[in-house]
């Protein structure tokens, strides 16, 4: 094929600066109510981010990249013209990548998952053809889109009641949160790992049965129940501290909990984000290695993965960190109980969506989450102003990305044929 | 640049709802100070603790303004904004009122009549007294935000707001008290002055209202 190199290099050049993107705006979403609730600081945000970010696009974003990169498109049409597959996947990474840095640069919030699916919907609609879209699959993602932050929101929800009933609303709240905290962590770890195992990891060699899954997810979760048990053991009572604020010795074993809480979520966003990075590349560089063939049933190279998760740890550790300590400067009544259930929700419908293979907007997924604790009566005020700015800007999003991909797609196509 | 995510979180109006009360309750607290001064007739006491109640006043006004301004229409409240603003300007008008009682009190020169002096201290501190419950009440909002309203916390405010309407209904049995001595003393007294002596006694009544008023607003965003 011609060009081979020249494809695979762009590909990776504009794959890896949308995942630069991501680490360099996205995290910090992603990372908000961790910071926010004062449970972990500036400099922590930064360590779990990219150790957490890069394990969960390494061990948990195949699915989601797999459906970006064959998942919308029907290539049966274009059997005979691979290149057209290509320009169309290199003009979708760089109309991702050039909307998520124009939306940065006004302050606009943007999902990157919404642009890189408007983008290849947009030029597989316009340049190949209508029928070359598999609207179904489109569809579902498209109701994903609504169904996750309803669904991280009745999860916040279940969690902060659950909370009220088993902690705060005891006769020795701190008692209690040392007895039930360890038991919220294990749970943290059990469905983290399991998700994630289900999935399975052969691409990292290691093949599990469903029973080892649910044996070794257990084990991870007991054994970050029993690490955490030692840290909240430490903590001790300050009766003087509760005058003006009852609750904050409770809030200090919270603050554990909401630790791992941020491990998870920054797993999470890794696992489902990487994907808008390096989905485009996987199918560029499917159809070349395979000499031109579309071939259906190609396996995921696991380079690709791990070039994602560099590119956001880069971008987080370059730019990214900026937009973490702004939020570190400012001072917010969220305290780690109530972070926690918004963040948890967020990140296990966010692993669930990533294990199913659904690109879902994590941002999305976490301010549903926020408004569950919101309506639970659990929150001191919420800017809904900013919320729906949040969620207007995909309808927004989708159209753009999809405008730019056409564009981009026939100077491509132009240039190359 | 910013953080979406975290902008989301406004800033809660009731930390600054109790810093307003607390004020408030200050400014009341020193009506005890100026009556005493009134009864001791020391005229420099006198101007000294009603000029530090117009400034205890003043500043309540300003926490005030600044909580409606952190409080814009589109914020996403665990209470109705309403029952917020409401409660806002029940406090402050408790300031205002302790201003108007120390101003009138100093302009006119008033002197209590000595037959119920004692009495009417007594019934200034059981008005500041209402006061005091109904800050202790308020200052139970975070904890309230903490527990999502719900549970124990809220039957320790309800018993507080109890307490609240206990202190109050004391001011009106010394507030009954006081009118009939008043009543059969007045004819002694040169009538313009009665008239006043009656006017204080009813906004010194009009303190623990209004400290009964906040609680009762607090018991309504209970049952939001």
């Amino acid at each position: 094929m011609e060009y081979a190199y020249i494809f695979i290099i762009l590909a990776c050049v504009f794959g890896f600066f949308m995942a630069w993107g991501i680490g360099a705006n996205d995290v910090a979403n992603a990372m908000g109510t961790s910071v926010g609730s004062g449970a972990i600081t500036i400099k922590h945000a930064i360590i779990i981010a990219a150790i957490f970010e890069f394990s969960g696009a390494l061990l948990a974003g195949g699915e989601v990249t797999q459906t970006i990169r064959k998942g919308m498109i029907d290539t049966s049409s274009i059997a005979g013209t691979p290149e057209l597959l290509i320009y169309g996947m290199l003009a979708a990474l760089l109309a991702a990548a050039v909307w998520l840095l124009v939306a940065s640069y006004y302050g606009w919030p943007v999902s990157t998952t919404h642009s890189i699916v408007g983008a290849i919907v947009g030029f597989a609609a316009v340049g190949i053809g209508m029928e070359a879209v598999m609207w179904g699959k489109v569809g579902t993602i498209a109701m994903s889109w609504i169904i996750s932050p309803l669904t991280a929101g009745v999860i916040a929800y279940a969690l902060f009641m659950s909370v009220q009933k088993l902690i705060i609303d005891t006769p020795d709240p701190f008692a209690s949160a040392k007895r039930y905290v360890p038991i919220y962590i294990f749970m943290v770890g059990f469905i983290i790992s399991l998700v994630t195992m289900f999935k399975g990891l052969k691409h990292v060699g290691l093949d599990l049965t469903t029973m080892q899954a649910y044996l070794f997810s257990a084990m991870i979760g007991i054994g970050m129940a029993l690490i955490s048990k030692i840290f909240i053991n430490r903590i001790k009572h300050e009766p003087s501290e509760d005058e003006d604020f009852h609750y904050t010795n409770v809030e200090k074993v919270f603050a554990v909990l909401m630790i791992v809480t941020a491990c998870a979520m920054a797993f999470a966003h890794g696992s489902n984000d990487v994907a808008n990075a390096v989905g485009p590349i996987a199918a560029i560089v499917g159809i070349v290695e395979s000499g031109g063939e579309i071939a259906a049933k190609s396996a995921l190279p696991i380079w690709v993965l791990f070039l994602g998760g560099v590119g956001i740890v880069i971008g987080l550790v370059t730019y990214g960190h900026r937009v973490i300590a702004t939020i570190g400067t400012n001072i917010t009544e969220l305290t780690p109980s109530r972070g926690f259930a918004a963040t948890l929700a967020a990140a296990t419908t966010v692993v669930v969506a990533s294990g199913t293979g659904m690109p879902i907007s994590t941002t999305h997924t976490l301010v549903g989450g926020v408004l569950g604790v919101g309506l639970a009566r659990g929150i001191g005020a919420l800017n809904m102003r900013i919320i729906r700015t949040i969620f207007m800007s995909w309808v927004i999003t989708l159209p753009a990305g999809a405008g730019l991909a056409i564009i981009f797609f026939f100077i491509l196509k132009s240039i190359f044929s | 640049m910013s953080n979406y995510v975290f902008r989301m979180f406004g800033s809660s109006p009731m930390r600054p709802l109790q810093d307003h009360m607390g004020k408030v309750h200050l400014c009341a607290a020193e009506l005890v100070n100026f009556f005493e001064a009134v009864i001791a007739q020391d005229q420099a006491r006198i101007t000294a603790s009603q000029q530090s109640i117009v400034e205890l006043e003043h500043e309540a006004d300003k926490l005030k303004k600044s909580l409606r301004l952190s409080l814009p229409k589109g914020m996403f409240l665990p209470v109705s904004r309403r029952d917020l603003l409401d409660m806002l300007t029940m406090q402050d008008n408790i300031a205002n009122k302790s201003k108007d009682i120390a101003g009138l009190m100093l302009g006119r020169q008033m002197e209590l009549p000595e037959s119920i002096a004692p009495l009417f201290l007594t019934y200034v501190k059981r008005s500041v007294d209402a006061i005091a419950q109904a800050d202790t009440a308020i200052n139970e909002l975070d904890e309230l935000v903490e527990t999502g309203f719900r549970g124990r916390e809220v039957k320790v405010v309800e018993k507080m707001i109890k307490t609240l309407n206990q202190i109050e209904s004391d001011t009106d049995e010394i507030q009954i008290q006081i009118r009939s001595i008043m009543f059969k003393i007045e004819i002694d007294l040169p009538p313009i002055d009665a008239m006043f002596i009656y006017r204080i006694i009813e906004w010194v009544g009009e303190l623990a209202d209004l400290a009964q008023r906040v609680g009762s607003r607090l018991q309504l965003m209970l049952a939001k």
